[in-house]
């Protein structure tokens, strides 16, 4: 194994450009990005990681702490652990896949185990080896990158990708935050692991996840898979922005007057509680939770009660308000379109990980959220990291100049500019509302989609941003942008599965089970891909 | 949202300016400042990240908040979450006091 090979070369800072070569480039440092990171690393590749932030604190993890996909390898339970799943997910997934995700992240814990990362048991179960708390995990994860011999480049977003003559991934190029100078990397292969979109609604650490990575991918021609998956809400405090939906399965609900709302649960009663929160405030109170399990909510989840104690709200005893905040594609399932094992996406020299990349694949058609994208993020980053450095080897190339492929803020177009912080609101306005996203019927779609398609034809044609407006105008792009291929990819799927339901469609379709893949920009299609093999009947064999 | 810098704590590391996911510090002098505020998720690491306690968000998401910041220099609020993370120096256990 050649570690430490090969390191990426600053080749250039003329003209306030910072100009780098590497063999991999990994667009995002959350736990996709890190272990893709890694990963390319020790299989010889020279690696740069670019995140918009900063790697250790971005993303859904780092603020989080969270469960894993963690079975042991026992053919009873993992045969247990895959069916529990199969009928929720309305029979979208692939055991091929569930299978090689359990085997991997079961050897990634224990590779995070050899790191030092401190698992703990307790009789109650929470903390095992499959529960991370994610500011220490995401702090040895940025570590474990450097020491692997990749280099980190923080607060430095990308905001395009490069390609070859032949449409091959080249490289990207983006900004530095801090002093708005601009950076450009030519590498043989990029993964992309930019996390989902959640559309800045606060939910916990997933602001800097605004789809950025859907448009850059799809700029290049890259595909999108179970966009329709992409209505997750989870529960905060109204106030407050950490989300723990898992915490109120402790909980009662009860109205303003504080009568019971009947129905309403955290798991299976959560759209009642969203028909409530349309009329009026719900209240919770975690009076479910004895003085065993309040203890261990406490040393496992610590950040849960931060705000709670902040604001002088106990929340064992008194009742609070709270509300569901969007999630988006991060609790959801869809995202770039997976194409093989090596988890390459449509695109040559473009990998997917993490969030970034449709869940569908072990999840099908019901949130991913806590355990099963935790499992998928550092298995799915495992692979990419190592398909992309094995594609840089066999494809070097030293000198690429690269197309630049980006669009919406980056070309010159009818000499004006857009407000990002306008263009965000009316993006909001259409995947907030509960009665838009979380209860979708045929006509709202329609009636979204008109105005969002008017809203990205508006912003195709203007100006590219400044320094100072580019890194927002992009994420406003990203949003329009996503927002479209969910709706579409909805409209597409006219029945309920999983999380995609119908008003208007109540039923499951009885008929062949397919996967909705969408893409484009200006004109946004959607296509059915009919799942072949009876995935169902051998199960049942 | 992130509402203060103890400057009396503050020795002008910029970890904060770093760590903070959504840039919502600038460089400036001795001390940081909070040049974005409005960009803040709430999502608590800078306090996390930051060694001397000197960081405090407010855990009101969505509106700013008058804090006073002796009192909150009085009541160990400064630090708690480093604390209750295991991330403190100072102490070896977690505690499970309240935050």
């Amino acid at each position: 194994m050649a570690r430490h090979d090969r390191r990426p070369e600053l080749v250039s800072k003329a003209g306030g450009q910072h100009e780098y070569r590497a063999d991999v480039l990994i667009i995002g440092g959350g736990p996709a990005g890190t272990w893709g990171a890694i990963s390319a690393a020790q299989s010889g590749a020279s690696v740069l990681l670019a995140d918009k932030g900063f790697c250790g604190t971005s993303g859904a993890t780092a603020p989080s702490g969270t469960g894993v996909w963690y079975v042991d390898p026992n053919p009873e339970k993992r045969e247990a652990a895959m069916a529990s799943r199969e009928q929720l997910g309305g029979y979208l997934q692939d055991r091929k896949w569930m299978s090689r995700v359990l085997d991997r992240t079961y050897d990634n814990i224990h590779q995070l185990t050899e790191w030092g990362y401190p698992f703990h048991v307790d009789q109650l179960g929470f903390q095992r080896p499959g529960s991370l708390m994610g500011p220490e995990y995401m702090r040895l994860m940025r570590k474990r990158v450097k020491q692997a011999g990749a280099k980190i480049l923080d607060h430095s977003p990308a905001l395009e990708l490069l390609t070859d003559d032949n449409g091959a991934v080249a490289g990207a190029a983006g900004i530095f935050q801090h002093s708005g100078e601009r950076w450009i990397v030519h590498a043989d292969a990029v993964v992309m692991a930019t996390g989902g979109c959640a559309f800045l609604s606060k939910a916990l650490g997933c602001n800097v996840l605004t789809g950025d990575g859907h448009l850059m991918a799809a700029e290049a021609g890259a595909e999108l898979s179970g966009m329709e998956f992409s209505n997750a809400y989870a529960m905060s405090a109204a106030f407050a922005s950490v989300t723990k939906t898992r915490f109120y399965d402790w909980a009662t609900f009860t109205d303003a007057d504080g009568a019971p709302i009947p129905g309403a649960q955290s798991k299976g009663g959560r759209s009642v509680i969203a028909r409530w929160l349309l009329k009026g405030p719900v209240y919770a109170q975690l009076d479910q939770a004895d003085a065993a399990t309040q203890a261990a909510m406490r040393l496992v989840q610590p950040n849960f009660f931060l705000p709670l104690d902040r604001a002088g709200i106990n929340p064992f005893t008194q009742r609070f308000p709270v509300t569901l905040r969007l999630e988006g594609t991060v609790r959801g399932t869809g995202g770039l379109r997976i194409v093989d094992e090596s988890c390459s996406t449509s695109v040559e020299g473009l990998y997917a990980a993490g969030d970034a990349a449709t869940r569908e694949l072990i999840c099908g058609a019901f949130t991913g959220g806590g355990s099963h994208n935790a499992a998928w993020a550092m298995s799915s980053g495992f692979w990419a990291g190592a398909s992309a450095a094995d594609f840089a080897r066999a494809n070097a190339s030293p000198q690429r100049a690269g197309t630049r492929k980006g669009t919406v803020a980056l070309r010159s177009g009818k000499a004006r500019a857009f407000d990002p912080a306008k263009v965000t609101r009316a993006v909001q306005d259409e995947v907030f509302p509960f009665d838009r996203n979380y209860f979708r019927h045929g006509p709202g779609l329609q009636d979204s989609l008109s105005r969002l398609d008017h809203l990205w034809r508006d912003i195709a044609t203007t100006d590219a941003a400044d320094a100072l407006h580019v890194v927002k105008a992009r994420e406003a792009a990203a949003m329009v942008a996503t927002a479209r291929w969910m709706y579409r990819s909805a409209l597409e799927r006219n029945e309920s599965r999983g999380m995609a339901r119908r008003l208007d469609f109540p039923q499951l379709d009885a008929g062949p089970r397919y996967r909705v893949h969408s893409g484009g920009l200006d004109d946004v299609w959607t296509r059915r891909n009919t799942i072949a093999e009876p995935a169902v009947l051998e199960a049942a064999e | 949202m992130i509402e203060v810098i103890d400057s009396k704590r503050c020795t002008g590391c910029n970890i904060c300016v770093h760590a903070c996911p959504t840039n919502v510090f600038d460089v400036n002098g001795p001390v940081p400042v909070i040049a974005r505020q409005q960009d803040c998720q709430t999502c608590y690491m800078c306090e996390a990240w930051c060694p001397e306690d000197a960081l405090y968000v407010s855990p009101f998401a969505d509106t700013p908040e008058i804090v006073d910041l002796a009192a909150l220099q009085a009541s160990d609020t400064l630090g708690s979450y480093r604390h209750a993370l295991g991330w403190s120096k100072d102490r070896a256990e977690r505690p499970s006091a309240a935050l």
